[in-house]
């Protein structure tokens, strides 16, 4: 029993054992603390990107009006006389959208629970390399902090939306976000790239290599698939925004020509030939869709996991939810150029984009299908965990469906970069994964935390959310189709939008009172970490192997030896059985049917 | 004002959030205080199970009352050739939405409130059933497969330009921080070259003035479009990306620095004919009644009045393009053939503008620069060429 303890542990036999305050919650290697600090971390950033969501609502439900809350969050600077700059609206669209897409669901969600769970579900002592865990950590903090450093930089920060397109991305003179701050972006996110790519290769190393005995493939649960799946597309796609930064970089520092040609600002001709931004487009979008499913995929995974647990039933079509997370990673490294279908690229290439964007719905259809009919003839415990992860497959199937508008090129003709894709990408990535996110923090508050989060201001919390969601998004599909382009600072300049002011005014009314629950949560939260009542070991009675740990933290995770694993993790309400769930380490009975070897 | 408004609404949230607590709270009188109280119980169960039932007739609700309230927001009848068949898409797909929607929705919430959890129930084990799956496989297929076929058969009409049908004429939009122009291609139907390095002057859009075909060529900054006739957009523009965005025509298309993109499309409502369609007339006049309750307002704190809006035809900027890009339109008319050719009839050509201001410069400054731009032409690259990345 001590030899395999000791396993993990050999390394510093010959030291100490005591942990310092530093190693312990700082430069930690526990896959377990450094879950935490993605949390608080992606929590942080979440509400410096929430509140900058609600700045930019009031400017355009309000526009050009003069506001107290601008003057002292702004500063005289950026809002002077309390109304907000022109440029400075746009600075805080993009900065929202980057840090709610990677800093929040990338890293805060994905971080999170990858860290969390994989060692734990898998039966595994820690991450394969916890060195490299904690490096990634670190350089996503670092990351973080330029991140938010570049929101003092005296002409604004980056300012070109969080896709960038150069030539606005490249040059100062086209706006003031493009000097400093966005220098300040490219060196944030090329850092943050570095840290997902450690923690990725970490994932699909330890979940290939670090299972238990018993734990095959078709015996992970549904969680472990996605994260590993997302890992392997992060590997894939991650490197390329990396490489079209490096271009943007060379471009605006060193004179190259790689996304530049022919053009006349502020009076003058600048050098550059024969560049092309179509080219920094397809790079971009390479990453950028695959991104999309890197927020959503661990959402989808944790869903699966707390429906079926709750629902006290098996998930339904476990082998088809793994062939359409394939399916899924698969396709969605070959849809980029749906975002580019009236970029100027060849229209036969839209065709091909149109061809394999439609083909991405079938297997999101089957994923809802099977939630679905998981619920049907169940037992539902509705938990918060449940009633978030009911409420993603509701705003999946809300947002998903107007993809399909979208994604046929000559649909988007005309909704293209309207509030209707605004519509859309909220509520199929954002909304869905937030939710993800909060269904997976209740869900594994017990483990990490050790108490409980309290379920009644759960309940508030979800259900004004659900409600606030639909407020917010929904009636942005009716503006976008009265042709409404995203990114404006004001629709005063068009008398033709004047009808669309007050729909502006309500959506904003609802993104007030929405955020502002999102202080139940916080409350809950920090007040549950502390003063929450003591969980017990398995509270909701769930199969996966994290519920058979102490519910203290050890190094280790196991104090003795790691538990072997004998079925799958979803025999739920199994008939033949006393409980209704049979956790994964309980052998068969002789001559128990057995399902997924 | 506002502001104070939002500070109510928030301490009155607040509030509401304290109370209900404590009715959630009164309802758990009884329970245990460990950890497992925090675990739904029947209560719970049942209480969240019929507010799923009540969140499906919101949704509902809130959805129809969208429609009523804001359908009439969308756009109206198109003014283009291949508006309609885009309109006839863009409905079949809503309705299918729509559809899916409906049901899918009420499953969802259906099954969260009748199957919510008591004590007692068995949930039923269910693993598998490939015949379900292939069915639900099976039928998105079908349907999508319909959709893309009809999608690409449309986009295929819109997007692959007979550059040769007679009746068409070229203009070139040109756009720049932060406003449109517009060239026509004059008596000859070409276009005279152009580049960036060329700009000097009145000669704001870069042609190349050694080029025969651009004597003739006249600019505009109010774009003229005759009825009938399909018009092949050229789109350049000087510094960032821009997006060319028509949406009464139901045409879009990036303005790409460094390269030549295109649109075509054949406008078939003229101004006049669409300040009469009868939803035109009742969305002026109701953005006017917003516009004149809003000049009450102005005149009221000392402002000026705004002015009454009539309809016109647009053409907006939608692709970021720096702090004014919610400022860049441009007016597109569009008139019958003999008035739209009289209006460019009265415009002076390129080469005439151009040789009237060299005239009123000093000869002195004139003779050098020849020689410059000669030097430069050798290294410019025509930039009027369409070219597909
Ligand atoms: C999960 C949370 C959210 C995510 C992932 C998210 C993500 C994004 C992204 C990627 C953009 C595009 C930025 C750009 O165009 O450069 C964006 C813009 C926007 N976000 Fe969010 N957002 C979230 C929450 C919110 C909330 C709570 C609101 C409240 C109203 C909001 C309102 C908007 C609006 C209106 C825009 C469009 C602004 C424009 O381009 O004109 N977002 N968001
Ligand atoms: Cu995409
Ligand atoms: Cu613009």
């Amino acid at each position: 029993m001590s030899a395999v303890g000791h396993e993990i542990h050999g390394h510093d036999d010959h030291g100490h054992h005591k942990e310092t305050f530093i190693t312990k919650y700082i430069f930690s290697i526990d896959h377990k603390m450094i879950a935490k600090q993605y949390l608080l971390t992606g929590v942080v950033m979440g509400i410096i990107g929430i509140v900058m969501s609600l700045l930019f609502r009031m400017q355009i439900a309000w526009p050009e009006e003069s506001f107290t809350i601008f003057k002292v969050l702004l500063g005289d600077k950026f809002a002077p006389g309390g109304v907000m700059r022109n440029d400075i609206y746009l600075a805080l669209v993009t900065i929202h959208g980057t840090i709610m897409v990677f800093f929040v669901l990338t890293a805060g969600l994905s971080g999170t629970f990858s860290n969390l769970l994989i060692p734990l579900q898998i039966g595994a002592r820690d991450m394969a390399s916890g060195f490299m865990n904690m490096i990634s950590y670190w350089l996503f903090f670092l990351s973080s902090v330029i991140m938010v450093i570049s929101l003092f930089v005296e002409a604004g920060p980056a300012s070109a939306g969080w896709t960038i397109y150069p030539p606005l991305s490249a040059l100062p003179q086209a706006i003031g976000g493009s000097g400093a701050g966005m220098t300040l972006w490219l060196v944030s996110m090329a850092i943050f790239i570095a840290s997902s790519l450690m923690g990725s290769l970490n994932y699909v190393v330890t979940v290939i290599n670090l299972r238990t005995k018993g734990m095959s493939m078709t015996r992970l649960p549904l969680t472990i698939w996605a994260f590993f799946i997302t890992a392997v597309i992060g590997i894939v796609s991650f490197p390329v925004l990396l490489s079209a930064a490096l271009l943007l970089i060379f471009d605006r520092s060193f004179g190259t020509s790689f996304f530049l040609s022919d053009i006349f600002i502020a009076g003058d001709v600048l050098h550059y030939q024969g560049g092309s931004p179509v080219l920094f487009e397809h790079l971009f979008w390479f990453l950028g869709h695959p991104e999309v499913y890197i927020v959503l995929l661990p959402a989808l995974g944790i869903t699966s996991e707390i429906i079926a647990t709750n629902s006290r039933k098996p998930i339904f079509g476990y082998r088809a939810m793994i062939a359409s997370i394939l399916a899924i990673a698969f396709l969605s490294t070959i849809v980029w150029g749906h975002h580019m279908f009236v970029s100027g690229m060849n229209p036969f290439l839209g065709s091909v984009f149109t061809f394999t964007t439609l083909l991405i719905a079938i297997p999101s259809a089957v994923k809802a299908f099977n939630y679905i009919t998981t619920l049907w003839r169940g037992n539902l415990q509705m938990n918060p965990a449940m009633l978030f992860s009911i409420g993603l497959v509701s705003t999946f199937i809300t947002g998903g469906l107007t993809g399909i508008i979208l994604g046929d090129s000559t649909l988007d003709i005309n909704v293209h970069d309207t509030y209707f894709v605004v519509a859309h990408f909220h509520l199929v990535m954002g909304i869905s994964a937030l939710y993800g996110m909060f269904a997976g923090i209740y869900h594994w508050f017990p483990k990490m935390f050790g108490t409980m989060m309290n379920k009644n201001l759960g309940y508030i919390h979800f259900w004004v959310t659900a409600v606030c969601a639909y407020g917010v998004f929904f009636p942005m599909h009716f503006i976008g189709m009265a042709g409404l382009p995203r990114r404006y600072y004001t629709n005063s300049a068009f008398p033709l939008f004047d009808d669309l002011a007050d729909v502006n005014v309500i959506i904003t009314m609802f993104a007030i009172i929405g955020a502002a629950f999102q202080l139940v949560f916080l409350w809950n939260f920090f007040y549950s970490i502390f003063k929450g009542k003591k969980a017990p070991q398995n509270p909701w009675r769930s199969n996966t192997l994290e519920w058979t740990t102490p519910v203290e933290h050890i190094h280790g995770n196991w104090p003795g030896e790691i538990p072997e694993v004998y079925r799958w993790p979803y025999d739920y309400s199994k008939p033949g059985h006393d409980e209704d769930f049979v956790p994964q380490t309980v052998p068969m009975k002789p001559n128990e049917e057995q399902l997924h070897h | 004002m506002t502001s104070l408004l939002i500070v109510i609404v928030l301490v009155l949230l607040g509030i509401a959030i304290w109370q209900l607590t404590k009715i959630f709270d009164l309802t758990q009188i009884g329970t245990a205080v460990n950890g497992d109280s925090e675990v739904a119980n029947d209560r719970d169960n049942n209480v969240n199970g019929y507010l799923m039932f009540a969140f499906l007739g919101f949704i509902y609700v809130f959805t129809i009352y969208s429609l009523v309230k804001w359908g009439h927001l969308a756009l109206g009848t198109p003014a283009s050739e291949h508006g309609p068949q885009y309109d006839n898409l863009m409905t079949i797909s809503l309705v299918l939405i729509f559809i899916v929607q409906t049901i899918t929705q009420f499953l969802l919430h259906y099954f969260a409130f009748k199957y919510r959890g008591k004590k007692g129930q068995v949930a039923f084990y269910y693993a598998d059933n490939d015949k379900l799956e292939f069915v639900w496989t099976i039928i998105p297929v079908i349907v999508l497969a319909g959709l893309i076929l009809y999608g690409l058969y449309a986009w295929t009409n819109i997007m692959f330009v007979d550059e040769n049908k007679e009746d068409t004429i070229v203009v070139e939009l040109y756009a720049k921080q932060f406003s449109w122009e517009a060239r026509y291609a004059g008596e000859d139907g070409v276009l005279g070259k152009a580049n960036v390095r060329y700009i000097e002057g009145v000669n704001t859009l870069g042609v190349d003035m050694s080029d025969p075909n651009a004597q003739d060529d006249i600019q505009s900054t109010e774009l003229h479009l005759p009825k009938g006739k399909q018009v092949i957009f050229k789109f350049r523009s000087q510094d960032v990306l821009h997006s060319a965005y028509m949406p009464h025509f139901r045409a879009q298309m990036n303005v790409v620095p460094g390269m030549v993109t295109q649109f075509a499309f054949t406008p078939t409502i003229t101004t006049e004919e669409m300040r009469l369609d009868p939803k035109i007339m009742d969305k002026v006049a109701n953005i006017n009644k917003i516009r004149s309750e809003k000049s009450a307002d102005l005149i009221a704190d000392g402002g000026e009045a705004l002015s009454p809006y009539t309809f016109d035809y647009l053409l907006l900027c939608n692709k970021i393009c720096g702090a004014s890009h919610y400022n860049m339109q441009m007016k597109i008319v569009v008139e019958d053939e003999a008035d739209f050719n009289k209006w460019l009839g009265e415009k002076k050509t390129l080469g005439a503008a151009v040789k009237e201001s060299q005239a009123s410069e000093a000869p002195a400054e004139a003779a050098p620069a020849p020689a410059t731009e000669e030097q430069e032409a050798a290294t410019v690259i025509d930039s009027t060429v369409v070219d597909h990345k």
